[in-house]
């Protein structure tokens, strides 16, 4: 395909929406930033080929006929990229399920970083704080940022 | 003997396929696996002797001729990662079946756990065996889509939030290897890797680097180099033992083994060399730091396993052939050592109730067998002489200092530190989990009160299940599999001569270029 304006612009926006919802914590914005972003490849793969008829032998000349390895490749991206977003529905499905909310949560260290912080700054909090410190970090993701304390948010996190 | 070429990835499929069918069984099940999984290995050891004596082995799938086909090749590179791979898997495979059987829950979800385990293989399988770039992107979803399964296995809370980070990374490194592919096939017009050599040389050096540029950022991601690394302590030690050792042998190699043909095959002396080397350096070094920070054995081992591919990218950016056949060893290694050791972790959970080393203790009193199934290893990893650890890391200085220059200089100093460093981390676990005497917190059988005192730090399970069994007797089947590992890592050793000289014959061939393509294009190419 000739590089059209039209198509590259298509997929530097698909891109671009893509990469905003893909930096999203709620899961269910990053299916859709993944959805994009899946469509924008196969996009982009399909302009590399060249364009034309249908590639059957008997009703295109062989001359005009348009590139087929692109769109057996795109065939099978856009399967994997089904599989996917289901799979990723189901994990949001699932997150939703287990802490009423579908946000991804931060990582261990980040948690730990984010716990010493609170030490740093309330002191009434680093004495007592120590043993159930644990969901503290978590928990303040889960409820609020606006700095309740963490004995507010005592989310039963392993509740099961 | 082509037709052995696509059994590697062809039987595991089939028993997945098989072992679906028989979910409800599970003794059928672990016949299928263990059948089609020591198949795979004979065939892998086979498809290493036929490569190595008449060169790689092509199979164009479904009669469809080279260019417009897709080809499986074999040759040395792909034949000795496809032995170590089954190898390790029947290992873990083992492992896993005594840990169901010991636990006693062979109905819970495990009944996915083979088929999408065989699954996994058929995609290692794959990825290694690949002609073609956009097979490679296929093999890489398959075993992509498969680790999520069992990342998140049993849906419980933790694993469902590590799983979620794991996931939204691999899809974006997905996502920019298809763009990569698409903006590779309207460059050249082909994705034969045997064609792609010659075609991508005559592009011009721009475009050339944006296309390295992006096929290095996604293998990179798969691989856990150095600032794309942030995922995978994170993931790995939640899944379940067997699992975790699986991914850390096998999954981050399969983004090596894809940096290390793409930088010889397609882009030989690219400008990417220096940044490889810094690269390299630095997920070395930041890798090992991170390991020396923690206090859980499972997470210590992902940052050691971080670390050390920093050691395989250096013998990549050095291209050199000493360089290219240190990191082919060195990853062969690395497979079998990361995954012994995580199962020997595995082990020490179920006998000490945790990975958290404040609360071990006393374990190599407790256990001298389990001492000495990790003991091994550990010194093995951190290159303790007689070990292949050593062996390799040596080939990697010798290929460095050879090399002369400032960066390779630094590099030498940095794999050397790093090595220290290692061995500095694993003598922690080692004097705080079995050295010192008792700790009065190690938990009796049914005690899992402690479970969640380490602030901060997630313990890595929580089925009451496999807490409860904490002071059990290890199962038959879980040491047995450890030791065949621990025997095989020690055994690199012995066969440490003649293993060298066909990883220095296939970094030869790699640097040549002309025996991988010739065998795809006999013709010559199109």
């Amino acid at each position: 395909m000739t590089p059209n304006l039209v198509y590259v612009l298509t997929v530097g926006a698909l891109f671009a929406a893509g990469v905003t919802l893909l930096l999203e914590r709620s899961l269910t914005r990053i299916v859709m930033g993944v959805v994009l972003l899946g469509n924008g490849a196969n996009l982009l793969i399909l302009m590399g080929g060249r364009v034309g008829g249908p590639p059957i032998v008997g009703t295109t000349p062989e001359a005009d006929m348009s590139d087929p390895l692109p769109q057996a490749m795109v065939l099978t991206a856009i399967v994997i990229t089904l599989g996917m977003t289901a799979f990723l529905l189901a994990l949001a499905y699932r997150s939703w399920h287990l802490v009423g909310h579908d946000e991804v949560q931060d990582d261990v260290e980040d948690r730990r970083i984010m716990m010493l912080a609170d030490r740093d700054e309330g002191p009434g909090i680093a004495e007592t704080g120590d043993d159930d410190g644990e969901g503290d970090g978590a928990d303040r993701r889960d409820g609020d940022r606006a700095g309740e304390g963490p004995a507010a948010a005592a989310t039963p996190r392993r509740a099961r | 003997m082509t037709f052995l070429v696509p059994l590697p990835v062809v039987l595991p499929l089939l028993g997945a396929g098989l072992t679906l069918a028989l979910a409800g069984r599970p003794r059928a099940q672990r016949t299928v696996s263990l059948t089609v999984l020591t198949a795979t290995l004979v065939v892998a050891v086979g498809l290493l002797a036929v490569s190595s004596r008449h060169g790689p082995q092509v199979v164009e799938v479904g009669g469809w001729a080279a260019p417009l086909g897709i080809v499986l090749v074999a040759d040395q590179l792909a034949a000795l990662m496809l032995v170590v791979s089954a190898a390790v898997t029947l290992a873990v495979l083992v492992y896993s079946i005594g840990q169901g059987m010991a636990d006693g829950n062979e109905e819970t979800p495990l009944s996915v756990y083979h088929p999408t385990y065989l699954v996994l293989t058929a995609g290692v399988t794959n990825a290694f065996l690949s002609g073609d770039l956009f097979n490679l992107y296929v093999g890489f979803e398959i075993l992509l889509v498969a680790s999520y399964v069992l990342l998140t296995l049993g849906g419980t809370e933790n694993r469902i939030r590590a799983g979620t980070t794991y996931v939204v990374v691999s899809l974006l490194s997905s996502v920019i290897f298809l763009s990569a592919i698409g903006l590779v096939y309207a460059a050249t017009g082909t994705l034969n890797l045997a064609q792609l050599g010659g075609r991508l040389d005559a592009l011009p050096d721009s475009v050339r680097l944006l296309l390295e540029g992006m096929l290095l950022l996604a293998f990179g991601i798969k691989a856990a180099v150095f600032p794309l690394s942030a995922w995978l302590p994170d993931s790995y030690p939640t899944a379940p033992a067997p699992v975790t050792a699986v991914f850390a042998g096998l999954l981050t190699k399969v983004g090596v083994y894809a940096i290390i043909r793409t930088e010889t095959l397609l882009f030989p002396g690219g400008r990417t060399a220096e940044l490889l080397l810094v690269v390299a350096l630095l997920t070395m070094v930041v890798g090992i730091l991170g390991a020396v920070a923690q206090s859980d054995i499972k997470r210590l081992l992902s940052f050691t396993l971080i670390s050390h591919i920093g050691y395989m990218l250096f013998g990549v950016g050095l291209a050199t052939s000493l360089g290219l056949a240190a990191a082919i060893f060195y990853t062969l290694h690395h497979i079998m050592i990361q995954t012994t050791l995580f199962l020997a972790a595995g082990l020490v959970e179920r006998r000490g109730g945790s990975t958290a080393l404040d609360r071990l203790g006393g374990l190599a009193r407790v256990s001298p067998l389990l001492a000495v199934l990790f003991f091994v290893p550990a010194l093995n990893l951190a290159g303790i002489p007689p070990f292949s650890g050593f062996l390799g890391k040596t080939g990697l200085l010798q290929a460095g200092v050879s090399d002369g220059g400032a960066l390779a200089r630094a590099l030498v100093a940095g794999g050397l530190l790093t090595s220290l460093l290692t061995l500095y981390a694993v003598a922690r676990v080692w004097n705080l989990a079995f050295w010192r005497t008792s700790h009065p917190d190690m938990p009796g059988p049914d005690d899992t009160t402690h479970t969640s005192r380490v602030p901060g730090a997630e313990q890595p399970d929580r089925q009451p299940d496999r807490v409860a069994h904490s002071g059990a007797m290890l199962p038959r089947l879980m040491v047995g599999s450890t030791a065949a590992l621990v025997v095989l890592g020690v055994g690199l050793t012995v066969v440490a001569g003649p293993l060298y000289d066909l990883s220095r014959q296939a970094a030869d061939d790699l640097r040549d270029r002309a025996p991988y393509v010739r065998a795809v294009f006999p013709d010559g190419v199109p």
